[in-house]
């Protein structure tokens, strides 16, 4: 609903399109109560939108009138908003170009697309970051600023516009994905939520020929594959449970499938994005015993790295090398990463020393445990330690 | 940090086809580089071949190729970031192609201009 207000709006004004819209659930939430559900609750609710819009435009008149004494402001500005299905995901669309803005840097960009997009509470939002609420408000407002500032157009997408935008627009889906998949809270309701908001907004450039290119597919491959896992990946204490002891009959096939779906829809022209390689390293780790199966992610890792450096690329890159050429030849090849201030290098480190040197393994692991910020990772790697410990 | 180009050649144009094996160790070796985030440009594989490579020289005369006199020919090249030149040629010695098929390894460091 803010996305088709702030069509008519401009985003200069997205806190009063926000202020009507929420304005309008609190008077449904209020009449409803009473009156029971209306046949059409959207048209109802776009009937009040439309009317409390009026509203503020006749006092915006009024009160322009009565300061400037000017007398000619029309009052009766045309305001038709068209109820289809067809404008409202439109203007998602349009909304979700204008919030991915290259200005804001990624964490304000994840905050403001929960916000705008997906209606969740500064609250809600601190929760997902483990930051406190006054942090993510003055980061939302510094955001929100540079989007004023900007002047995005959100009336119609031109296909420059696009080509321009879609990269940021899917950096940020990932992104918001990863937050949900990797999230920082442990608490496995505010996860599903963040995955599956990113889900539907990528499913949603899908469905419009402009944006359904072949790196959104594969992007949404990745989604699915990633999350057909979601419920294996973490027991009911919100421990994480490592991918070679997850129950695969927890893993969601459905999904699984979408994915193979979406990951063969990928695959038109030429282009490989780094969505389409991390699709395929999905992929290859929903089959479940492929002789070669380490040997393809391999080489995707190796194509991955040479698109874009990360360290967490490079590590899951040591780890694919360490189950093709085994885990001597992997020390050596993790040891030139020399990423010293990475917990994950650490803990990599000492899972491939377990078999060899225990006290070397110890000693990594305890060096990943004093560099992570992650609870459950602390007591994951204690675990790991006092097993060491007790194998002679 | 200073940059270096590693400059390619081969012995013989026969050893230019490597087999998927020895293409997938040249591919971990330079993915090897590009995890250190020391990879600069992956730069290029040059084609030796009648029709695909002359020689132009001064008089404007014109060669097939540049291999019937010289015994070594450029088969690519890869930018690299490293400290020094010692580690630059640290990595150009891991390079599989030594026990592959032979040829050698040019390390240059690249001028930078301000």
């Amino acid at each position: 609903m803010t996305a088709v207000l702030c069509r008519h709006f401009g985003l200069q004004h997205v806190e009063i399109a926000e202020d009507i819209a929420s304005d309008t659930f609190l008077k449904a939430s209020e009449h409803w109560a009473i009156h029971g559900i209306p046949q059409n609750p959207t048209a109802w609710l776009y009937t009040v939108a439309k009317n409390k819009t009026k509203d503020y435009f006749k006092r915006l008149a009024l009160f322009e009138t009565k300061v400037t004494n000017e007398q000619s402001v029309d009052i009766q500005q045309e305001i038709d908003f068209d109820l289809d299905s067809q404008l409202i995901s439109d203007s998602q669309l349009a909304m979700i170009f204008a919030v991915c803005n290259p200005a804001n840097p990624d964490e304000a960009q994840i905050c403001l697309a929960l916000q705008i997009l997906c209606g969740f509470s500064i609250e809600e939002i601190a929760s997902a970051f483990l930051a406190k609420p006054e942090t993510i408000k003055k980061r939302l407002q510094r955001a929100r600023t540079n989007l004023r500032k900007d002047d995005f157009q959100i009336k119609s997408l031109s296909e420059s516009e696009i080509t321009q935008r879609l990269d940021t627009v899917l950096k940020t889906l990932y992104l918001l994905f990863n937050e949900g998949y990797f999230s920082k809270s442990n608490n496995q309701l505010i996860r599903k939520d963040l995955c599956s908001e990113a889900m539907r907004l990528t499913l949603l450039l899908t469905e419009h020929a402009e944006t359904d290119q072949p790196q959104v597919s594969a992007l949404l491959a990745l989604m699915c594959f990633q999350s057909s896992r979601l419920d294996a990946r973490m027991d009911d204490k919100g421990e994480a449970i490592l991918f070679d002891e997850q129950d695969k009959s927890l893993w969601d096939t459905s999904l699984i499938e979408r994915g193979n779906y979406y990951l063969v829809n990928a695959c038109i022209g030429n282009s490989i994005s780094k969505y389409h390689l991390e699709a395929g390293i999905a992929y290859w780790h929903t089959t479940p015993t492929d002789q070669d199966k380490w040997e393809h992610i391999l080489k995707l890792y190796n194509q991955l790295i040479l698109i874009e450096y990360s360290p967490v690329t490079a590590l899951n890159r040591t780890f694919a090398y360490a189950q093709v050429f085994g885990y001597p030849k992997a020390i050596c090849e993790a040891e030139k990463l020399n990423l010293v201030d990475n917990n994950y290098y650490h803990e990599l480190l000492g899972f491939l020393y377990t078999e060899t040197d225990t006290d070397k393994a110890i000693a990594h692991y305890t060096e990943a445990i004093e560099l992570s910020k992650s609870k459950i990772g602390k007591r994951t790697l204690l675990k790991k330690i006092e097993q060491l410990r007790k194998t002679p | 940090m200073k940059e270096f180009a590693l400059i390619f050649r081969l012995k013989d144009i026969s050893d230019f086809r490597p087999t998927p094996e020895q293409m997938q160790e040249r591919m971990n070796w330079l993915a090897g580089i590009a995890s250190q985030n020391m990879l600069v440009d992956k730069g290029n594989t040059l084609l030796p071949f009648a029709g695909s490579a002359k020689h132009v020289q001064a008089d404007h005369s014109i060669t097939d190729g540049a291999y019937t006199e010289i015994k070594e020919f450029i088969s690519g090249y890869i930018v690299i970031k490293a400290d020094n030149i010692d580690q630059a040629v640290e990595i150009a010695k891991a390079n599989p192609i030594f026990k592959q098929v032979g040829g050698s390894i040019e390390v240059r460091e690249v001028l930078q201009r301000d």
